[in-house]
């Protein structure tokens, strides 16, 4: 079969992507489908809101498969500078060249210098190298990890896809990467960068697309299961919990019960497997002592 | 102007008249996505809207509510937000003019203001409370640092790669190692500060600690009343005069002197924000009316994001002090210090501990 890449221009509305998200096994709703589409079109970012869990970091990787383009992920953490996020010079080969070039008698320093600063002794980064990989799909993960300083410095990149790097001019995108940001809303992200993206605010999903995504994602799970272990879900998200479970917990809470042979979630296997939906001792705890996994 | 783009316009004021930040740049990008989209349907016009005017979790609510009334048919009534209802409240008169205890037997005005400084500040007259506020007034608060992003030349520390190999251009050769710090920047402090009725003596002594604090460092500083309901008084504590920012906190606040529900109310802090790396001041006797137990584990999430967590006890000033009530010894297992708050001298001392954190 004549596999035909798809170019952003053949997703012709947000239905046409929800079926094409459907095909990567990603059941968007509605709401984000549009989003995704809208950012595609209008080569805008999307900045993704929403707990932990819901898919956020699902979509950027989703995208990248259907346009199969490479996915560049920058992980934001606090701390992160510009060596990291955008370019550094490869030092130890700039002073290996050099040693080589005063070896050889070469004493012409603007000549040197055009040597030394050229493209092969700069390492890209994600930011760089998404700007320079095309097509692309730039996830930008927990931005609200990152201190407030490197929001400033990522909107100058977003703002018009270029970078300039002092000794070697400026690197701009000829055709802009897709880019997904992310938040889990620890901290309250600058208007200035959001007002550049479309934002979305991700919820967990209603009960029903809940098992039609542990179905999809998982083609051994039967419906019985899939019920159970949503209806569940449901249960954990209304119950006070430090951290309640996402869509990312139940679809590897439902592996785990798989992998243990389970064809329907009986109180004992339930306990047993509950680590891979609850990340926290007393949300554990809690749980079993309120009797929540019992099927009311 | 087109028919569309008055409408979306005139969308776009309804929800600026909600709160809903919808200004100029993104009622363009709304058209800009409606470019791209079937304007006659409804579903999609809803969510181009959202997608490009809104920004926050809170705009979601007024957007639904204001494109049921816009494209309802109706224009929703601009302005017409729930009024927020000034509560006035007359800061602290506790009893009458007492006589000081020491009286007038130090005549020195710089032995009186020590003495002062070690008085708790729910057993004093007036006068010497304005005093004692007057010398808040003039605390000069330091703060401790956190690394930050950028670098300043330095003698040890990181390789400075790039000055290194500029130099070796300019010279030749490899002469010496240049090398690079990162350079600081204050150290968030979030301030909860407790305004129920058990801490009604201490609750303007403390807010105007927070305003000192504030006004220090106005953007690493956050403070949050916390009784019944938690309130954010940063922005109100930014005036330089004490006393208009106090009055501004007054009508902010809508449970002075109320019962206090702690836990509950840390907890709604944690949905919403995050404290990580910052030193949370938790200023309270730790009288809780909630469930402690819930006060204990909101106490040690919070904990485990911040930098240090120090509470603050008027009552620790007493050499009998003992953490006996219920909030108290909940929270008393997951605390960095707990440290005393009656007097002029203690909240020095509290700023000496965040100047050093």
């Amino acid at each position: 079969m004549l596999r035909r890449t798809i170019r952003t221009i053949d997703i012709e509305s947000p239905g046409k992507l929800v079926e094409l998200l459907d095909r990567h096994a990603y059941l968007a709703g509605e709401g984000l489908a549009t989003a995704a589409f809208l950012a595609l079109r209008m080569g805008r970012p999307l900045f993704l809101e929403g707990e932990a869990g819901v898919g956020k970091t699902e979509l950027a990787k989703t995208l990248a498969e259907l346009l199969e383009a490479p996915l560049i992920r920058l992980q934001c953490y606090e701390g992160l500078d510009a060596a990291q996020a955008l370019y550094d010079w490869d030092f130890a080969r700039q002073l290996l060249h050099l040693k080589a070039a005063e070896a050889a008698g070469v004493t012409d320093v603007s000549r040197l210098e055009g040597e030394i600063y050229d493209r092969r002794f700069l390492i890209a980064r994600p930011l760089l190298k998404a700007l320079e990989t095309q097509p692309s799909v730039l996830l930008v993960d927990e931005i609200d990890r990152a201190d407030d300083e490197f929001e400033a410095f990522l909107l100058e990149v977003l703002s018009d896809f270029t970078i300039s790097i002092p000794e070697l001019g400026t690197v701009r995108a000829e055709t802009p990467p897709v880019v997904v940001v992310t938040s889990n809303r620890t901290r309250e992200v600058h208007d200035a960068l959001k007002r550049r993206c479309l934002y979305h605010w991700l919820e967990h999903p209603s009960f029903d697309r809940e098992v039609a995504i542990l179905m999809r994602r998982l083609p051994d799970c039967t419906e019985t299961l899939a019920v159970q272990v949503a209806r569940a879900a449901e249960r954990l998200r209304q119950a006070d919990l430090v951290k309640p479970p996402g869509v990312a917990e139940t679809l590897d809470w439902t592996e785990a019960l798989l992998t243990l042979g389970a064809a329907e979630l009986d109180p004992d296997r339930a306990a047993a497997t509950l680590g891979a939906a609850l990340k926290y001792r007393e949300d554990v705890e809690n749980v079993l002592a309120k009797g929540l996994l019992r099927d009311g | 102007m087109d028919e569309l783009a008055a409408t979306v316009t005139g969308f776009a004021r309804t929800l600026r008249a909600a709160g809903v930040g919808a200004d100029h740049e993104r009622t363009q990008n709304l058209l800009r996505a409606l470019d791209h989209l079937d304007v006659t349907d409804p579903r999609e016009v809803y969510w181009a809207g959202r997608l490009t005017l809104c920004a926050t979790p809170d705009d979601l609510p007024r957007y639904d509510r204001c494109f049921a009334a816009y494209f309802g048919g109706r224009r929703a009534a601009a302005g017409g937000r729930s009024g927020a209802t000034a509560v006035t409240r007359h800061t602290a008169t506790p009893g009458e003019e007492e006589p000081g205890e020491e009286g007038d037997t130090v005549p020195a005005a710089a032995s009186r203001a020590e003495l002062l400084r070690h008085r708790d500040v729910a057993r004093l007259t007036e006068a010497e409370r304005e005093e004692v506020h007057r010398m808040l007034s003039m605390l000069r608060c330091g703060r401790a640092q956190r690394r930050s992003r950028r670098f300043v030349p330095a003698t040890k520390s990181r390789l400075d790669q790039r000055r290194t190999i500029r130099e070796a251009l300019r010279k030749g050769e490899v002469a010496r190692l240049r090398h690079k710090a990162h350079t600081t920047r204050p150290r968030r402090v979030v301030l909860f500060v407790d305004v129920s009725g058990s801490m009604a003596p201490y609750a303007e002594t403390l807010l105007r600690f927070a305003h000192a604090l504030v006004r220090s460092e106005p953007r690493a500083t956050r403070v949050y009343s916390i009784g019944t309901r938690l309130t954010s008084v940063t922005a109100e504590l930014r005036h330089r005069d004490p006393g208009t920012a106090l009055n501004e906190v007054s009508r902010a606040i809508p449970d002075w002197s109320g019962g206090t529900r702690l836990g509950e109310e840390l907890r709604e802090y944690l949905t919403g924000q995050s404290a990580r790396g910052a030193i949370v001041v938790i200023a309270s006797d730790g009288w809780e009316r909630g469930d402690p137990h819930l006060l204990g584990t909101q106490v040690a999430r919070l904990a485990r994001q911040a930098y240090r967590m120090i509470w603050v006890n008027p009552h620790k000033g007493y050499e009998d002090y003992q953490p006996l009530t219920g909030g108290m010894r909940a929270a008393l297992p997951y605390l960095d210090e707990l440290v005393a708050g009656h007097s002029l001298a203690a909240y020095q001392e509290l700023s000496e501990r965040l100047a050093h954190a």
